[in-house]
């Protein structure tokens, strides 16, 4: 029951090599940067002089060591998704003796969690347990499957003579041309693919699809496959499967990356960077770009924060007031406090400041005798603090977006760099020689993401002395790399070229250097609960 | 003032309204095989009909099984004992794969907690928990069996707004099924 089971779904790619070594060869591929820069490292010590090529190597080393956890991660591509999901159905399938396909509901309903299917199984409750996953259980099958022999799956094609009507389109047809799930609940089978086929496309149903009689047991693949003959309608539930396999699995995300097919898997579920084939590097937790050193939590709340418009309220609320009797909301353009509210149905006349009927104050307004000093107080405190508010979002958002534009602009430094290098390379430079220009690149653009994140964590940062710090890390490391920034933009056309390659050197080896202090600083502090934040319903 | 955006917003809506309404609409009987479904099931509801329910005079004369009507009496022994209902079924393309539209018509609306006054029901299998092997007659005995267990008459606490915002068709809302015992 088992080895042909699968190839109905997914079909041959199968050959039982597949995953493990496909994936050693994605790590590979990713890595090869890496290795190449341990092994120059090594060249360089090596030989002693490589100077400042040798140094600048162990800096790149370190620095993968920094980001690439101790804990791999692996690129998977759809067919190595499916291929994983394969070998863990027939994981399971080794140790549980039950068809594959039921196997796949079960794994499904635990959300591919295999030590809980495992305990599950082997408890007492297993009975219940398929009744949750809403499969008939395999042993119950017996019977049935010894009137009319399995083709290949659990759908049970009744052989028998006798005919019956189809419970859906209420024709009598021949037994032969019906198909029931163990339930027992026969449809004709052009029924079976049309119910299906319109689950399936209509619906997006995969996972669920249920008996159509009164009863919930699952459609199972064999069923499915045997059904449905449109490939189309196959395709589309292949995706289906393979998309709840990845969104049910905890160890599992789908890179974000718009058409990316690829999906990252990890060894167990953290706030960590993890980079997709595709080049795509993201936080593993929350499936953001990656936010370090903002926890994810923070970086939604701030995503959403710059997208509704609480902030445009706050404007409002910060530069408006509203007419006291039409409640339309009102900007003063001019220096007079007598206002007359532009609504044509309206045209009260009113004092700006105390938001009274113009009338009683007469010409004498600057004794605005209907001045409440308690109710004013109020309006003016709470219009100070929506402004307070506003101008301290707008400080931060200010500089996130500033360092925002600026990383877009980099990218394209990447081009430009290429030309210097080829050019460097005609001038007697060699090809390794002149890798630090790319170098200087990444870097600078590790440090603007790092820049762009540390304002937001700032913007939900109460002050303290850590905070200070945290603030005087992030200062020099602004500093630093708008330097770098400076030179790589201008300096590099005009200066003499060993002399640049040492002030970039020197430059982006300090940016990476205050990039670590300021990250291992903010991570201390998330250790040791240094750091308070604005609002209390923040936890961290 | 004059041209307040929200009566634009109404009208463009109401007049896209009445050109779609031009179209013919793709219905069930378009498809010879569920033309016959429907066919079998009114007359097994006549052959053999439930308690309190019969087929509307106009289905029996009308040509057209694409939308029939079904009389329903309220329940004896019930609150709604001796009241006489009418309930409208739409049976669209996809019918049965897809939930015909079932609704209230005529002058008496029962007063129930999970029917609007306009003849919308909110029960689950006219919508997600509909089933291609349920028929005309299932949900009819759903529907009755929905107005027995009632225990006060009394209309849906969102009613008014509910009536006044819908969509002529129940099947475009979206139904929360909060409780399941009445």
């Amino acid at each position: 029951m088992s080895s042909d089971d699968e190839d109905y779904l997914y079909d041959d790619d199968s050959d039982d090599s597949g995953n493990e070594s496909t994936v050693n060869q994605d790590e590979d591929d990713d890595n090869d940067d890496f290795g190449m820069d341990i092994g120059l490292g090594e060249e360089a010590s090596g030989s002693g002089g490589g100077g400042g090529g040798g140094l600048m190597m162990m800096v790149s080393g370190a620095d993968k060591k920094g980001s690439d956890h101790a804990h791999p991660y692996e690129v998977l591509s759809t067919e190595q998704i499916v291929e994983h999901m394969v070998d863990c159905i027939k994981e399971v399938n080794s140790v549980i003796q039950i068809p594959t396909t039921t196997v796949r509901i079960l794994l499904n309903h635990f959300k591919w969690d295999k030590e809980k299917l495992m305990e599950r199984y082997f408890s007492d409750s297993q009975e219940q347990m398929f009744a949750e996953a809403k499969v008939v259980p395999p042993y119950k099958l017996g019977a049935k499957a010894m009137v009319a022999p399995d083709l290949g799956g659990r759908g049970v094609s009744l052989s028998a003579k006798s005919t019956l009507e189809c419970e859906i389109c209420y024709l009598t047809l021949p037994k032969s041309l019906t198909t029931a799930l163990e339930c027992g609940h026969p449809y004709c089978n052009s029924c079976w693919t049309e119910y299906i086929t319109s689950k399936i496309m209509n619906e997006g149903a995969s996972q669920s699809i249920e008996c159509p009689g009164n009863c919930d047991i699952l459609v199972d693949d064999v069923t499915v496959m045997k059904l449905v003959k449109d490939s189309k309608v196959k395709l589309k539930y292949q995706h289906l499967i393979t998309n709840s396999f990845v969104d049910c699995n905890r160890l599992m995300r789908w890179c974000p990356a718009p058409d990316c097919p690829n999906a990252v898997k990890v060894q167990f579920v953290e706030s960590r960077p993890v980079k997709c084939r595709c080049s795509h590097l993201f936080c593993f937790a929350c499936s953001e770009n990656w936010h370090d050193p903002v926890r994810c939590v923070l970086i939604k709340r701030w995503i959403k924060k710059c997208d509704d418009d609480s902030e445009t309220s706050n404007w409002i609320s910060a530069n408006t007031k509203e007419c006291p009797k039409c409640k339309a909301t009102i900007e003063k353009d001019g220096g007079c406090n007598h206002m007359i509210c532009r609504n044509q149905s309206c045209r009260a006349d009113f004092c700006w400041v105390c938001l009274g009927p113009w009338e009683p104050h007469g010409s004498s307004w600057y004794n605005c005798n209907r001045y409440d000093e308690d109710e004013a107080k109020n309006a003016r405190d709470s219009q100070e603090k929506s402004r307070a508010a506003l101008q301290r979002y707008l400080f931060y958002c200010n500089r996130y977006m500033n360092h925002l534009q600026s990383l877009k602009f980099e990218n394209n430094l990447y081009s430009m760099v290429k030309d210097k290098m080829d050019e460097m390379q005609q001038h007697n430079m060699s090809w390794i020689e002149v890798q630090f220009l790319k170098k200087a690149v990444d870097i600078l653009c590790e440090c603007r993401r790092t820049l762009m994140y540390t304002y937001v964590f700032a913007y939900y940062l109460k002050r303290n002395n850590q905070s200070e710090l945290f603030e005087a890390n992030q200062k020099d490391l602004e500093n630093s790399t708008e330097h770098l920034s400076e030179y790589l933009e201008r300096d590099i056309s005009a200066e003499n070229l060993v002399d640049i390659k040492q002030k970039v050197q020197d430059k982006f080896r300090y940016c990476d250097s205050r990039r670590r202090v300021l990250l291992d600083h903010v991570h201390e502090g998330y250790d040791r609960d240094w750091w308070v934040y604005t609002s209390d319903d923040i936890t961290s | 003032m004059n041209d307040h955006p929200r009566l634009t917003a109404v009208f463009a809506r109401l007049s896209f309204g009445r050109t779609s309404g031009k179209k013919p609409a793709r219905k069930a009987t378009d498809n010879p095989k569920w033309e016959k479904r429907l066919q079998k099931e009114l007359m097994a509801i006549m052959k053999d009909p439930p308690d309190g329910i019969t087929v509307s005079q106009d289905t029996l004369e009308g040509s057209d099984l694409s939308q029939i009507c079904v009389n329903m009496t309220g329940p004896s022994g019930t609150l709604y004992e001796g009241e006489a209902f009418m309930l409208r079924f739409k049976f669209g393309p996809k019918y049965p794969f897809d939930s015909p539209e079932v609704v209230f018509t005529g002058e008496n609306i029962p007063v129930h907690p999970h029917i609007y006054s306009n003849g919308h029901i909110c029960l689950s299998i006219l919508t997600e928990d509909w089933s291609p092997a349920m028929s005309v007659q299932s949900v009819c005995l759903s529907i009755a069996s929905m107005l027995s267990s009632c225990k006060e008459k009394k209309r849906p606490p969102d009613n008014s707004f509910y009536v006044k915002t819908c969509h002529k068709n129940p099947k475009k809302t979206r139904w929360w099924y909060h409780d399941e015992d009445v």
